[in-house]
């Protein structure tokens, strides 16, 4: 009904005059894509070598996705027997063997670039692996896993168990002499668990080991489940990496409240790209200039062959290392039923117990402190002895079973008799993580005394002086504020306090077994302590003299200073 | 957002730490703030930073000239024997290689020489939701909830639960039908096997006559089957479980056998799977008799009963009974007389 004629054109606000202003404008009036840009393109990240490890793992998984789907191409992931035809390698022609195998001697002879992709394969899974694995040791060793990021530590242990089971499919499909000898281990490994082993056997074969359908199964879970899993798991990941930004090392200015560091766009934006190429570029050069897995030296799948000295990719050693180490006294019949500890406890228990300590420390560690702030500056692994400890002891748990599982190596590399070193790293097994914890926990302790030290009295100078009285000192220069803050910003948790077993009208308290047992793991972590430095003990170390021994040093054994109040502890 | 290179925020934060029932320590050093920021030497001198462009074009000069390199090394280096796939997969791969990491190196050195090195401070703010969107978010699933009736209507909670718990069935029964094959696992207990089988030599075939072996030597033997069926499928899987290890050692040296009189004039056939996790055993030593499973060092003693002397292993290798038929080839007695290879739950059922 009225008469004004609507406007067709939308108010020409700000019209862009450049291509790529028109092209953004363009976009955002179909996107709202300008709100993403507002709030990401000067989004804040910290700086440090150690915050690469994981896009070290996110670049190596871009290059297996890359030359992977070149791989899968051509690879034919079948079991029918053919012969040989083709001319390369000599020692092939004319053999018996399964398609999947056939496929991957043309991939590497006939394909060009194949044998190129096949080694920047099987390159970039070993260091995707490597990656994960010194990333998660970043995050553990200075904390990062505390509130608010205790479900991206799961999340990250998912992705970890899904790198191991993407390269054990990759590994297993070529169908040569060593991966299908793999598959053998794997097979009397899963016969091992009780009452359902031989059914699992026969699930995951399709039949008997090896039948006619375990590459083709593989081919799906290798190309398929792991990498969709692994991807959307990074999506989450990446994902709360950015909801929670980035934690920072500690350092002047940096604090649970704010996040100090360059902008991603550009400098991010360029360092990362910079990153994603370097990593491709030294897998390029891997790929290259090292051969790896060169199948048609093993040969085809047959049951009969094996390889002695054969190593399988690292990652998978302390499994290997498990199943050496075990002795095989451990087998039992139980009323006509086998039951094979021998393969159970090495393959499945060890592995077991050393992942379900990585998913759960993260929550111990929160319930022993009974810390429930957002913590989002990095310790230092200095000043949390005990997690340090515990971290390194499982390192050393992990090696010595990965040096076990190339005992053959070592010991013909170092001729020593092979039960020898068999039996030394059975001990060692047990006996090297308590020794390793034990060293970690006082060099931790040392370094806090040391910072104390260097704190209250300043850097040694070199320069002597004599006093009018004939006494010698050393004078020291003291520290600046931001070396100083460095050495004494951090918290020295003390043991959870528990009520008391009986309420006031002397009724016995429900949980107070629960809480004495959580008291005596805080004692474990926090009984042995060294406190920061305050103000006032550098005012007390300041009147006495710079040259004064170091009285103040101290560590602390009783619960709680009279000074400190507030104990209320959560649960 | 605000470019701020020494805010003087106090991070410790006694408040926050009473509230978590932390032991705060109330005196505490304040922080300095973010350090102060030093300038690049590109920052200050217009030369060095002009320097610093020319190498980042550069660096991509040399990764174009990477790419250029490898197409050349493709088409002037093809492959053909194994020697020369090697040298092509060489030279086209570092071509690959210097145009990548040019490109990484360049944007990396860009980043760190000619960007701006200026430190910004962002604030956090707590990751948990307000109050006030906390009770928004409540209000709404309570609404939801009372929408849906399902507090009201127990029937139908019940009925989509059911229902939820069965539609699975519907792929799990077909798959796990299928996925096991015939899900027959007694056939782990027998092998090829059988009274009369002859022994052949693995891979080719050929029968073995007890002449044939001297005292110290080691055969690999699988049974005798037509030379078509060695080319089928069904075959590998037959072999992974049917394969022998055969020795011939001084009568004296046996110590013990498994089945009494299962040798034949000093030659016993053990199978060849290891009894640990299932790898063929096959490192012999002939002073000592001892077998060696490569994989995980298991040692069996043949001249006694194949018995573990060490390692994971926990029983002896089955042995196959053998005798010689009336034209002096070597025949097995029977099969096994219980399963090969690792064990299992009902193994002995
Ligand atoms: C998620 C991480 C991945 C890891 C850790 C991984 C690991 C491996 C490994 C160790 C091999 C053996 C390579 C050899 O020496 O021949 C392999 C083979 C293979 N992979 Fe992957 N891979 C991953 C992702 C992918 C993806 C995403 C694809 C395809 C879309 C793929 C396709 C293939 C194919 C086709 C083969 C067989 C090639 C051959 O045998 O020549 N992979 N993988
Ligand atoms: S399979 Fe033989 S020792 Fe493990």
């Amino acid at each position: 009904m009225s008469t004004t004629t609507t406007d067709t054109k939308r108010p020409a606000a700000a019209a862009p005059k450049t291509a790529a202003g028109k092209a953004a404008d363009y976009l955002d009036q179909r996107t709202s894509v300008g709100v993403a840009v507002k709030e990401f393109a000067r989004k804040i990240f910290p700086d440090h070598w150690s915050f690469m490890l994981g896009e070290f793992a996110l670049y190596s998984f871009v290059v297996l996705l890359i030359s992977g789907v070149f791989l899968a191409l051509f690879f034919q992931p079948s079991m029918a027997l053919v012969y040989y035809e083709g001319e390369n390698p000599a020692s092939m022609h004319g053999e018996l063997m399964s398609i999947a195998f056939a496929s991957t001697l043309d991939l590497s002879f006939e394909v060009r670039g194949g044998l190129l992709m096949r080694q920047i394969h099987h390159w970039a899974a070993l260091v995707f692996m490597a990656s994960i694995v010194t990333h998660m040791m970043r995050v553990f060793f200075t904390g990062a896993f505390r509130k608010p990021r205790e479900l991206n530590w799961l999340v990250g242990m998912l992705l970890m168990i899904l790198g191991l089971l993407a390269g054990f499919s990759g590994y297993s499909l070529p169908d040569d002499v060593l991966s299908g000898n793999g598959l053998r281990i794997t097979d009397g490994v899963v016969k091992s668990i009780p009452i359902i082993g031989s059914y699992m056997s026969y699930f995951i074969f399709g039949g008997e080991f090896p039948g006619e359908h375990i590459i083709a199964r593989l081919f799906t879970v290798h190309i398929l489940l792991v990498p969709a899993l692994i991807l959307a798991l990074i999506g989450l990941h990446l994902f709360l990496m950015v909801l929670h930004k980035h934690t920072q090392f500690p350092g002047g200015g940096r604090t649970d409240k704010n996040v100090v560091g360059y902008p991603l766009f550009p400098v991010y934006a360029a360092k990362m790209g910079g990153n994603f190429f370097l990593t491709f570029g030294v897998l390029a050069l891997m790929g290259a200039t090292m051969s790896i897995n060169n199948v048609w030296n093993y040969g085809p799948y047959d049951p009969s062959p094996v390889g002695a000295g054969a190593q399988p990719d690292w990652y998978m050693l302390f499994l290997e290392g498990s199943l050496r180490l075990m002795p095989g006294q451990t087998e039992y019949v139980i009323a006509g039923y086998t039951l094979s500890l021998n393969v159970l406890i090495p393959a499945v228990i060890i592995p077991g117990l050393l992942f379900t300590f990585l998913f759960v420390y993260p929550f111990v560690e929160a319930k022993v402190t009974g810390d429930t702030r957002e913590h989002h500056v990095l310790d230092r692994p200095r000043n949390v002895p005990v997690r340090t400890g515990l971290g390194v002891a499982f390192l050393t748990a992990f090696i010595i079973l990965a040096v076990a599982g190339s005992n053959d190596l070592v010991a013909t590399h170092f001729q020593m008799s092979l039960n020898a070193i068999t039996w030394a790293l059975r001990i060692l097994f047990f006996v090297g993580p308590v020794i390793a914890f034990w060293i970690t926990k006082r060099i931790c302790l040392g370094l806090q005394r040391k910072d104390r030290e260097l704190v209250l009295h300043g850097h040694e100078s070199g320069r002597i002086v004599r006093f009018a009285n004939g006494e010698y000192i050393e004078v020291h220069t003291p520290l600046d504020d931001q070396e100083r803050w460095l050495r004494v910003n951090y918290d020295a948790y003390k043991p959870l306090e528990i009520a008391p077993a009986t309420d006031a009208r002397g009724v016995k308290r429900k949980g107070y077994k629960a809480d004495k047992r959580w008291q005596r793991l805080s004692k474990f972590f926090f009984e042995d302590r060294v406190e920061p430095v305050t103000p006032s003990e550098l005012a007390a170390a300041h009147s006495h003299g710079e040259h004064d021994s170091l009285g103040s040093v101290h560590e602390q054994h009783d619960a709680l200073p009279a000074g400190a109040s507030s104990t209320e502890q959560e649960r | 957002m605000s470019e701020n290179n020494n805010p003087t925020t106090p991070s410790t934060d006694v408040d926050a730490a009473h509230e978590a029932g932390v032991v705060a320590q109330a005196d505490r050093f304040t922080d300095p703030g973010v350090p102060e920021h030093k300038p690049r030497l590109t920052d200050t001198d217009p030369q060095a930073a002009k320097r610093a462009e020319r190498i980042v074009a550069a660096l991509f000069g040399i990764s174009a000239l990477g790419a250029i390199g490898s197409l050349v090394a493709y088409f002037a280096f093809p492959p053909g024997g194994t020697a020369e796939t090697r040298l092509s997969t060489l030279l086209f791969g570092l071509g690959m290689a210097v145009s990548l990491l040019g490109i990484g190196i360049a944007a990396v050195h860009w980043a760190k020489s000619l960007m701006s090195a200026h430190e910004y401070v962002d604030d956090r703010h707590p990751i948990e939701s307000s109050p006030e969107v906390r009770e928004v978010a409540i209000t709404a699933l309570n609404q939801g909830v009372a929408d849906s009736g399902i507090a009201r209507r127990g029937l139908l909670k019940g009925a989509l639960v059911g229902a939820m718990a069965l539609f699975p069935l519907t792929i799990a029964v077909p798959l796990i039908s299928s996925v096991g094959g015939d899900w027959n696992v007694d056939k782990f207990r027998h092998t090829l096997w059988q009274r009369g089988t002859r022994l052949a030599y693995d891979p080719n075939g050929r029968l073995i006559r007890a002449a044939d072996l001297t005292i110290g030597s080691v055969a690999h033997v699988i049974p005798d089957v037509p030379a078509e069926e060695r080319l089928t499928h069904h075959w590998i899987t037959e072999k992974a479980k049917a394969v022998v290890l055969l020795v011939r050692m001084n009568p004296d040296d046996i110590r013990s056998e498994q089945r009494p009189g299962g040798s034949y004039d000093g030659i016993v056939a053990y199978s060849k799977i290891c009894t640990h996790v299932g790898c063929p055993v096959a490192l012999y030593e002939q002073q000592t008799h001892h077998l060696l499973c490569p994989c995980h060092q298991s040692t069996f003693d043949i001249a006694d009963g194949a018995k573990v002397v060490f390692g994971p292993a926990k029983r002896p290798l089955p042995q196959l009974p053998i005798t010689v038929d009336d034209e002096g080839y070597l025949v097995a007695e029977d099969d096994f007389d219980q399963p090969i290879g690792p064990s299992y739950w009902e193994r002995l059922k």
